[in-house]
Formats: structure tokens, C-alpha cells, sequence
């Protein structure tokens, strides 16, 4: 669970970084899109970089959850009988919402992906199929447009923050990374900057468009 | 048989030791062990030992038995061995390693404790247990005991309770813990291997006697109320203390005496039972509703000054407002050279005199006197630390009583940093206990008996830090070393659950039971457990005298009678039953609390942490007769005891022979 | 003070349990909160009602044997040991609830006492280093660094009174068996059963039905002993390099 979440963090930190070529124009932006697609030819065939890691992260999906889901089962199962009064001492809100947030977050990437890579579904009548298909820049900008989707995503990367904060730091202990106060309060400090890092570098994009930041 | 003396007792035979060594002190350990049979490896898989008790004799028995390859069954009242109160054991373990160079030996240990024990000890047993000491350390260090430790790496030792070397191995303040844990997870490691069974909440309520010979023991499964029978070719008894006979005292509240008890009634002589130690730095009672009472180390007195109000009027005033001329410290003006610091019985004398005087401190609690008349007294002195403070800062007293300061805060809801601590001395520890000879067996031939539940090595007043010693000495290499001179006389005679005195031992236990649960009375457990803990509390405690204590055979007998008549006890057999459990064990205590004052009337001597009134210097000193009483009193028990004086029990007289240390009066002045 | 008690109450093992509520008057707020259940029984056992059932031994803090869910929080709402919760830290008044931990691994035997053999049954699959008696080197043969041996003391402090997975919303027993990893591990005699010891320890919590860790938090925050959360990733670390230790 902690390895493949690691490697959730680092892709999403890379994803995170292409997105803000979005603020440097449509030019830029379907250049580095495009470059994804050829990256490493011709040593790897066209498209290659990106179906390793589509299969790398197919894989880590499978694990993370299988991992998530057995360890909900077992915590059902290791109190059949509930409290009739239960109070969190010190419990953070990350921490308590890691299942369902998780849930959310798998969700929004089932969205995500028929949104901007399956299907790619034109949904701002201002814009053509075919201008989608063809700029990756305008497909995005043109979704960004639509308030609801920008919600959507907004909620979809607290849930990825909250996520990120407990799930690093929770990945720092798994991996015996964190095996004293200091280290611990390092991990947690780590894992907290890199949460808040995603929120913002993720919201930059959509809520520049959104507000009109972005040119076209 | 004689007569009855005081109308209450016979004496008997003299009773010899038949195990005692002989010759050169040093060597007769050694000797012993030499002497001792063998059992043949591939024989002590037929060989089985029941053990009662999980503290540090009892587990570091059961473990070294079971790596030695006997079949061990071990027993446990509490949830798992690791609850034993051993575990609540604060200061640390002697031991004569001389880390120090400070001139410690084996020797030193084994006076010290001899003088400690008021000379009323066994020099062969104590100097074995000084000889021991150094084996507990290495063999702790090897299971991985967290013992503290300097910057350079190696063990940290204290000097402790009085003594002028440096001689005190701790785990902070939780050795006891630290030890219990060690010699709890050998034990696990046993049971793992199969060598050990465990009972867990299982209660001896019996022992098996057949032919003169411990057999075995009946227990009751405390979850299911199954009345259980386990046979075996030897039982250990390592069932602790008695403390709580008083019902207030520093022992957990289920410590009882029941195995004990009924081992003696099956024959088993009860050595000295009026041998109690009573420490002086306990936190006072805050009602009549306590349970129970918890004790600070007494390394606080290094530092902290008691005192009370000279005036019994300023008593309910705030102690900081007292000032200097109006506050007596009454230790450092009796006793100018040693002052806060003189030995744990006097300390505890000097609280109860001021208390009585009515200058304690404190809530007023309504109590008894020993004239019958009911009056509200405070029970507490103060221990003060704001000179300490003043003159060390209070970085420094954190430092070293952190851990004692936040107990007491815990406890009393007072911040000790700004107001005086108020202490009130406490019942500790049992040096009396089953009679044992140098091996550890008891007047039952197959019964031996362990830790603080045997009289042996304390004599009439136990020091710092040494019941952790001998409670792991008796585990780990004492008893393993005598047992088996006894297994070694094996095969023993193969006998069945029907044999006649098992089904007598079985009957007897399930007719107390039904007696409990069909008894219809109106008075719960609890109430005659504090009736008889304040009973003896006034006349067998602190301070005794003979008009006292036969004041308090009356009044025991009569309050026995009633809890007979009167006990209440709901519930079933059948079931977790806490109160049943409670009815046995007070049924106990209230014919062991009888013996205790007979014990403590015969001894018309003060020694170590028993105060005749009648036997003390012209300044109120104690006073020793080692003429007349240098010996341990074993008593045989006499029968169902009763209100007309039958059943007498019977004394047996076993010397007390000084052949190394010469024999002296103390003095603190 | 005068409270409101919701305590559980449960025959036995296979009984269906459920709330009671006990009006009780008159305690003093020095008391402790067991010396309130025992005067509370005191006045069941005159009315001639059963007790109610709970363990406690030492009632000093150290033997571990209390625990009780007191309104929600394992031991109540100050960082001790139940025995050592004094009535002052409730107000005159209060409703409180008395349960007791609930875990499947911990089964209720009866009312408020709870079976807590698991957590002998993972030590003795490993919670121990070998040490025959009499086969002891010399104490001093083996110098111990004081930081490792002061971690391995704080981490041996643990009392096996089982609020950490009764805190633990996973109902996890990790704090418990990390705090043993921990301090044995430290120790220079514990290298030896080292990779052993995680392996087995590990395999039979999980065996005894205990939830797993997902570092939540709140059984450090329960924990009497203020046993740290990082004994977790010393378990972890000791986990995942338990083949290195083996060879």
C-alpha cells in the first residue's frame, strides 16, 4: 500500500507539473502533450513512455485497493460489536476519511479519464469535437469554462490533498522510515507540504480559466 | 503439649531445620547445590510441578523448570502472569557486583541484611541470597531487562535505603516491572515450547495432601466456576504477601492469602505472621470509601522535611501560611543525626505518635480508637520540598522526582511543587510467611514455598530493595537447586482424582462455596474486609501491646462469627463471581489476622518492623530481647479456630544461631 | 456528586449484552472511578442486585489489568490507567458510559471484563529473547549505547492493558506488539531472534483477529504509557529488513 501510493504521489506530482504548462499558452502545452507521446523514440515505440505508465499505475491502482479493502474488511471484522459512544482523541481529518476519500478519489479518476482521454466528450457548446480532439490546451480550457466541472474538480483534489497528507506520512511509518519523534514530525511536516502543494498546483490551471486568467 | 499461654496458644516442640548447611558460611550454598541429587534429563519429562503465582518467584520458577524439562503447570488469579504485583515494585534490586568499587562484597550484602532483618534471619539463607544477587543481574541483562545505564554503557547503580554503598540496580522508576516482564516472557517462551501450561484466572482454593505428601491443589476456573483438580509430584506455592489482611495497603487488591492459608491449615507451620513492614511514604487515605493505597519511594525523604503544626489548631490552615516557629519537624528534633532519614518503621511510629496527638494533617476521617469510642482524626504529615526547592531550583527536583510529583498530582488533585506533600505511613510488605527450611520446603513434605509468601530471608524487617532479590533468587536459582533433591526420589506413587483425600479436598472446596451462595446474610464482603483491615490496622499494626491485641483476638473472633452468620454473596457458582471470590479470601483473612495478633502477643520484644509498646528504651526506642526471642516462631495450626479459645494454635521454636554476625541494638540517634 | 452510569451488561461470553443506567449520589471527587464502580456495587449487591463485573489489580497504573471504555475514550479523559482516573475529572452531574473494549480479538467475558490472552499468545510466539537461566555472560560483557538502552526502556514500559486497540478504530494491537519489537530490539542481546521474532510476532496478531494499522494515531494518544507512535515504524523498518536480520 505505501509503495504504490508513493508512486501515486510521484506521477501525480508529475502530472501536476505538465498541467501548469497550461499558464504558459495553448503552444506550449499541446507541444508537451505531444512530446509525452513520443518521448524516448525511437528506443521505445510511439507512445510507449505513456502505456508503461498507464500499466504501471493500472497495476498499483489493483494493489492499492485491494490492500485498502482488505484492511477495511479486517477492521470490520476486528470489532463486530461497535461503541455505544466512541470519541477520536487526536484523530485528524485526513486520517478519518482515508476509505471514503479513497472511494471518491478512484471515482474521479474513472471521470477524469473518460473526461479528458477515453471518450473526450465535448461538453462547452462554444467549442467543436473537432477543436477538442485536436488541442489537448483547448480541450482542458474549454472544460475549465463549465462551473461544474471546475467544482468537480476542486472537490476531487481536496480529497486528493487529504489523501496525500495522511497517506505520505502513513506511508513513512509502513516503510519504517519515521522511527523517532523527530522523524516522525519530519514525515508528517513532508507529507502535508507536498498535500497542499498538489491542491494548488492542480487548482492553478482550472481556476485561471475559470476566472478568465487565461487568454481565449 | 503444654498448656495454653495467654489462654490462646500452646507451645510445642523445638522444630529444626532439616535441610540447614553447615560449616564455613561461604561455601554452604555451594555445597548444597553439590549435595543435591540430579534427575536425569529423560526422567523430568515424568516429572510434574504445579506453581502457584506469577510474580517474580513463581515466573522465574516456572521458567527455569520448564527449560529444565519438568512438566510445569502454572497458575495465575489475574488475566495473564504478567499482572503479578511484583510488577508494582518501585526502587530496584540489590545486587554485590561492586560496579563501584566502593567496597561492596557479598559479605557487606549479606550483614547488611542480616542487620536490616534485626537479626531475627537466617545467616545461611542470607548470605545465599547475597551470593545469588550477582546471577539476577547477568541473567536480567540477559533477557533484556532496559536496567538504566551510564554514558558509557554500562549498568547505573544507586545507593538506597540507608546503606553506604552503591549497590541498587533500576529501570528508572519501574524495576519491579521491568523484572516481572523478564521473568514474565520466559515463562511465554516456556508455554510456547510446551513445557509450561498456564492457567490463567484460576484460584487455588486447596491443597491436595495423600500420605503426608503435597499432591496437588483444587482450583476454581474463575470464568466458568469449575471446580478443577491438578495433581502433580511437587507444588510451589509463590502466592505473595498477606499485606492485605489490613485491607489498606500498597498490595494489589486481590493480593490474598488464601493459598497460603489453606496450605497452613493442611499442615504447613506460618512463620512469624506478625512481621510486617509498614512504609512511611505512602499517600495518605482521602475517605472511608479507599480501596487501596499507593506508595512513594522513599527516596523522597533525601530531600523533603517533614513536619507538622505544633499547634494541633493550625492543623486545617494552608501550610504555606505557617510560619517557621509554628511548624515542628518533629523527626529532625527527635532524632538530630539521622533526621528525615531514620529507618522506615521509626519514620512510621513518629507519623502515627504526631497523628494521634492530633496534629495530623489533611481530611478528617472517622476512625475507631482503641478505647472503642469513634472520633475524626487526620492521618497525614507534611513533606515539605520548598527548602529543596528553594536551594536545589526546581529544574533540579523535577529531575529527580518528576515521575513521584506527577503520581501524587495524579492522585490527590494537589500540585506537590507548590503545596507540602501530606504522606501517611502504609502496611508494604509481609516478612513472615509459610515456614521454609534452606531448601525451600515447607513443613509438607512437597510443598515449597517462594517469594514473599515464605518467612525465610527478611527476618523481622525487610530493606530496600531486597524483596526483588529474593523473590528472583528463590525463582531462578534457589528453588530449582533444592527441588530437585526432592523429584529426585521419584517414581512418586501414581494417585487418582478419586483417591479419598482428593475428593476430601474437593468436597471441602465446593462446601464453602454453596456455603457463600446460600448464606442469605445482609452484609456484603467489603464491609467485614475494612472492619477487620481497621481492626488490625489499630492493634497489630504500628504499634502493639498486648492489652491491644487481645482486645483485637475478641473482636476479630466475634467479627468472624458474624461474617459466618451474616455474608452476603449474590450470584452463582457458575459464573464470573467477583463478590464469591472476595468471600473466600476475607474468610482467609479473618482467622490469618487472629495468628497474627496471637504471633505479635507472644513476641513481647519490638524488633525490626514489630513495636511492642511494653519493650522499648527510656526514649521510646525499640527494644530487642535476644535472650528470649531469638528464634522463629512457626506456628501449627490447631484446628477450626473458635471464640472458646479451641483449636489453639501450637508454637514451635526454631533457634536462631549467630554464628558470623555478632548481634547488636540499633540506634538512630 | 451525583452521575448517571450507562454500563454495559453482559452475563457471559454468549449473552447478549446491553446498557443499563444507575443513578449513584454522594461520591467525592478524590475517589477514584474505580472506587466509584465499587461503591455502586456495594449499593447493587444491599438492593440484591448483581455486581458489576471489571478487572482491576494493582490499582497503581502498573499492572494493566483495568481498562475501560469511559464515555467513548479507552481509560477516560486523562492520560492514565482507569485506576488511576480520579472523579474530579467529571463534573456533578455527568452521564457517563462504561463499556468495555470492544474487539473481536478481546472477547467480553463477562459485563465489563474483556479476555485479553491474544496478547500473551504474541508474546510467546516471539516476545521474549532466549535466555536459559544460569546461561547468563557477565552483565558488564555487553555495554549498551544509553540512548538505545533509554528508547528500550520507554518502549518496555508498555503495561499490556490493550487501550491502543481499544482506541484504535482498526482495532490494531500494533502499539502493543511495536512497543515489544522496540525494546528488545534495541538491545544488544535481542539481535540474535531479531528477524525471527517480527516475522512470528506479526503472523500471530494478525492470526488472533486483530485489525491492521493504518496510523491513525489514536492508540499513542490512548496509551497510558505514552508509549510514541514511531515504535509502529520501528515494527515496520524490523519487518522489512527482517531477512537482512536472519541471515
Amino acid at each position: 500500500m505505501a509503495v504504490t501510493g508513493v508512486i501515486f504521489v510521484l506521477f501525480v506530482l508529475a502530472h501536476m507539473y505538465g498541467n501548469l504548462k497550461l499558464l504558459s499558452g495553448q503552444l506550449a502545452f499541446d507541444e508537451y502533450a505531444h512530446h509525452l507521446r513520443v518521448f524516448g523514440e525511437p528506443m521505445l515505440p510511439k507512445m510507449g513512455l505513456l502505456w508503461i505508465m498507464r500499466i504501471v499505475l493500472l497495476v498499483s491502482v489493483v494493489i492499492h485497493a485491494y490492500a485498502a479493502f482488505t484492511l477495511w474488511g479486517r477492521a470490520n471484522n476486528a470489532r463486530s460489536t461497535r461503541y455505544a459512544v466512541h470519541k477520536m482523541a487526536q484523530a485528524s481529518l485526513s486520517s478519518r476519511f482515508m476509505r471514503w476519500g479513497g472511494v471518491t478519489i478512484l471515482l474521479f479518476v474513472i471521470f477524469h479519464l473518460i473526461h479528458f482521454t477515453i471518450v473526450k466528450p465535448n461538453i462547452n457548446a462554444d467549442y467543436t469535437q473537432a477543436q477538442i480532439d485536436a488541442s489537448p490546451y483547448i480541450m482542458a480550457t474549454a472544460s475549465f469554462k463549465i462551473w461544474w466541472v471546475v467544482l468537480i474538480y476542486v472537490l476531487a483534489m481536496i480529497a486528493l490533498g487529504m489523501h496525500i497528507n495522511h497517506g505520505l506520512w502513513s506511508a513513512t511509518q509502513t516503510l519504517g522510515w519515521a522511527n523517532s519523534p523527530s522523524a516522525r514530525a519530519t514525515a508528517k511536516g513532508i507529507a502535508l507540504i507536498v498535500a497542499a502543494l498538489t491542491v494548488v498546483g492542480f487548482l492553478i490551471p482550472p481556476l485561471a480559466v475559470a476566472f478568465g486568467l487565461i487568454a481565449k | 503439649m503444654t498448656e495454653l499461654i495467654h489462654g490462646l496458644y500452646t507451645e510445642g516442640e523445638a522444630l529444626v531445620d532439616p535441610s540447614a548447611p553447615t560449616g564455613p558460611i561461604e561455601t554452604r550454598w555451594e555445597r548444597t547445590k553439590d549435595a543435591n541429587r540430579l534427575v536425569n534429563p529423560a526422567n523430568r519429562r515424568k516429572l510434574s510441578v504445579i506453581i502457584v503465582g506469577t510474580g517474580l518467584a513463581g515466573g522465574a520458577a516456572g521458567a527455569t523448570l520448564g527449560e529444565a524439562g519438568y512438566q510445569v503447570k502454572s497458575f495465575c488469579y489475574q488475566d495473564s502472569p504478567r499482572r503479578a504485583h511484583s510488577i508494582a515494585a518501585q526502587g530496584g534490586i540489590n545486587a554485590a557486583k561492586n560496579y563501584k568499587a566502593d567496597g561492596d562484597s557479598i559479605h557487606r550484602l549479606f550483614y547488611d541484611t542480616v542487620k536490616g532483618g534485626d537479626y531475627r534471619s537466617r545467616e545461611s539463607n542470607v548470605h545465599r541470597l547475597a551470593e545469588e544477587s550477582v546471577n539476577i543481574i547477568d541473567q536480567c541483562v540477559a533477557q533484556g531487562v532496559p536496567f538504566a545505564r551510564e554514558y558509557g554503557g554500562l549498568l547505573d547503580n544507586r545507593s538506597f535505603g540507608g546503606v553506604q554503598v552503591s549497590r541498587t540496580f533500576y529501570a528508572r522508576g519501574q524495576t519491579g516491572q521491568q523484572l516481572l516482564i523478564g521473568a514474565y516472557q520466559a515463562l511465554e517462551r516456556q508455554i510456547a515450547a510446551g513445557t509450561v501450561e498456564m492457567f490463567t484466572r484460576h484460584e487455588m482454593l486447596e491443597l491436595v495432601v495423600v500420605d503426608g505428601k503435597a499432591r496437588g491443589i483444587i482450583v476454581r476456573d474463575m470464568v466458568t466456576g469449575e471446580i478443577e483438580t491438578h495433581l502433580a509430584d511437587a507444588v510451589v506455592l509463590a502466592t505473595g504477601g498477606y499485606g492485605n489482611v489490613f485491607f489498606l495497603s500498597t498490595n494489589a487488591v486481590g493480593s490474598n492469602v488464601t493459598a497460603t492459608w489453606r496450605a497452613h491449615r493442611k499442615g504447613a507451620y506460618f512463620g512469624n505472621p506478625c512481621y510486617t513492614q509498614i512504609h512511611p511514604t505512602c499517600i495518605p487515605q482521602h475517605g472511608d470509601k479507599q480501596s487501596k493505597l499507593t506508595l512513594m519511594s522513599e527516596s523522597l525523604r533525601n530531600d523533603g522535611r517533614i513536619w507538622v503544626p505544633k499547634d494541633a489548631a493550625d492543623c486545617d490552615k494552608d501550610p504555606r501560611t505557617l510560619p517557621e516557629e509554628a511548624r515542628d519537624y518533629y523527626l529532625e528534633r527527635i532524632y538530630p543525626s539521622f533526621g528525615n532519614l531514620v529507618p522506615r518503621d521509626i519514620a512510621s511510629r513518629q507519623a502515627k505518635n504526631m497523628c494521634d496527638d492530633g496534629r495530623g494533617v489533611g481530611p478528617s476521617i472517622s476512625e475507631v480508637g482503641p478505647d472503642g469510642v469513634t472520633r475524626d482524626v487526620r492521618r497525614g504529615v507534611y513533606l515539605d520540598f520548598a527548602d529543596a526547592i528553594k536551594r536545589l531550583g526546581r529544574p533540579a527536583i523535577e529531575e529527580k522526582y518528576g515521575n513521584l510529583f506527577d503520581m501524587y498530582a495524579r492522585i490527590t488533585g494537589e500540585n506537590p511543587y507548590e503545596t507540602p506533600m501530606r504522606i501517611y505511613p502504609a502496611v508494604h510488605y509481609t516478612m513472615g510467611g509459610l515456614w521454609v527450611g534452606y531448601d525451600l520446603q515447607s513443613t509438607i513434605p512437597g510443598m515449597f514455598v517462594a517469594g514473599e509468601a515464605n518467612f525465610s530471608d527478611h527476618g523481622a524487617n525487610r530493606l530496600g530493595a531486597s524483596a526483588l532479590m529474593q523473590g528472583l533468587a528463590d525463582g531462578y536459582f534457589v528453588l530449582p537447586n533444592t527441588i530437585r533433591e526432592y523429584l529426585a526420589d521419584a517414581p512418586f506413587e501414581k494417585i487418582s482424582e478419586d483417591h479419598p483425600a482428593v475428593v476430601e479436598a474437593r468436597t471441602s472446596v465446593e462446601e464453602r462455596i454453596n456455603y457463600f451462595l446460600n448464606s442469605n446474610g445482609n452484609r456484603t464482603v467489603d464491609s467485614y474486609h475494612r472492619e477487620l483491615g481497621s481492626i488490625m490496622w489499630e492493634y497489630c499494626g504500628m504499634e502493639r501491646t498486648e492489652e491491644g491485641l487481645k482486645l483485637a483476638i475478641d473482636k476479630i473472633r466475634a467479627l468472624r462469627a458474624d461474617f459466618w452468620t451474616n455474608v452476603k454473596v449474590l450470584g452463582k457458582n457458575e459464573e464470573l463471581n467477583q463478590a464469591l471470590e472476595r468471600a473466600g479470601r476475607v474468610a482467609d483473612f479473618l482467622e490469618l489476622g487472629e495468628l497474627m495478633c496471637i504471633d505479635a502477643l507472644h513476641r513481647r520484644e519490638s524488633c525490626g518492623g514489630h513495636f511492642r509498646a511494653e519493650s522499648q528504651t527510656e526514649d521510646g526506642e525499640a527494644l530487642r530481647h535476644d535472650d528470649e526471642f531469638a528464634y522463629v516462631g512457626a506456628w501449627e495450626f490447631g484446628g477450626q479456630p473458635g471464640p472458646n479459645g479451641m483449636g489453639a494454635p501450637v508454637l514451635h521454636k526454631e533457634d536462631l544461631v549467630y554464628e558470623f554476625i555478632e548481634m547488636k541494638q540499633r540506634s538512630y540517634k | 456528586m451525583r452521575l448517571t452510569l450507562k454500563i454495559w451488561r453482559q452475563a457471559n461470553a454468549s449473552a447478549k449484552g446491553s446498557m443499563h443506567t444507575y443513578e449513584i449520589d454522594g461520591i467525592s471527587p478524590e475517589e477514584s472511578f474505580l472506587e466509584m464502580l465499587d461503591e455502586l456495587n456495594e449499593q447493587l449487591t444491599a438492593k440484591g442486585e448483581d455486581p458489576v463485573a471489571f478487572d482491576s489489580d494493582c490499582r497503581e497504573g502498573i499492572c494493566g489489568m483495568c481498562g475501560l471504555m469511559i464515555s467513548g475514550q479507552a481509560h477516560g479523559p486523562e492520560v492514565t490507567t482507569t485506576c488511576q482516573l480520579h472523579m474530579r475529572s467529571f463534573n456533578d452531574g455527568d452521564t457517563i458510559t462504561v463499556e468495555p473494549w470492544r474487539a473481536d480479538a478481546f472477547p467480553v467475558v463477562k459485563d465489563l471484563v474483556v479476555d485479553r490472552s491474544a496478547f500473551d499468545r504474541i508474546i510467546q510466539s516471539g516476545g521474549f529473547i532466549s535466555a536459559n537461566t544460569g546461561s547468563a555472560p557477565e552483565a558488564h560483557s555487553t555495554p549498551v549505547p544509553k540512548p538505545k538502552a533509554d528508547r528500550a526502556f520507554d518502549a518496555a514500559t508498555c503495561i499490556g492493558c490493550g487501550a491502543c486497540v481499544a482506541a484504535c478504530p482498526n482495532a490494531s494491537g500494533m502499539l502493543f506488539m511495536g512497543a515489544k519489537i522496540t525494546h528488545l530490539g534495541e538491545l544488544p542481546q535481542g539481535q540474535a531472534e531479531r528477524g525471527s521474532r517480527v516475522r512470528a510476532m506479526v503472523a500471530t496478531h494478525d492470526g488472533e483477529g486483530f485489525g491492521g494499522c493504518t496510523n491513525i494515531g489514536e492508540c499513542a494518544a490512548a496509551c497510558p504509557k505514552e508509549i510514541p507512535l514511531d515504535v509502529i515504524s520501528q515494527l515496520n523498518n524490523d519487518l522489512r529488513n527482517s531477512g537482512k536480520y536472519l541471515r
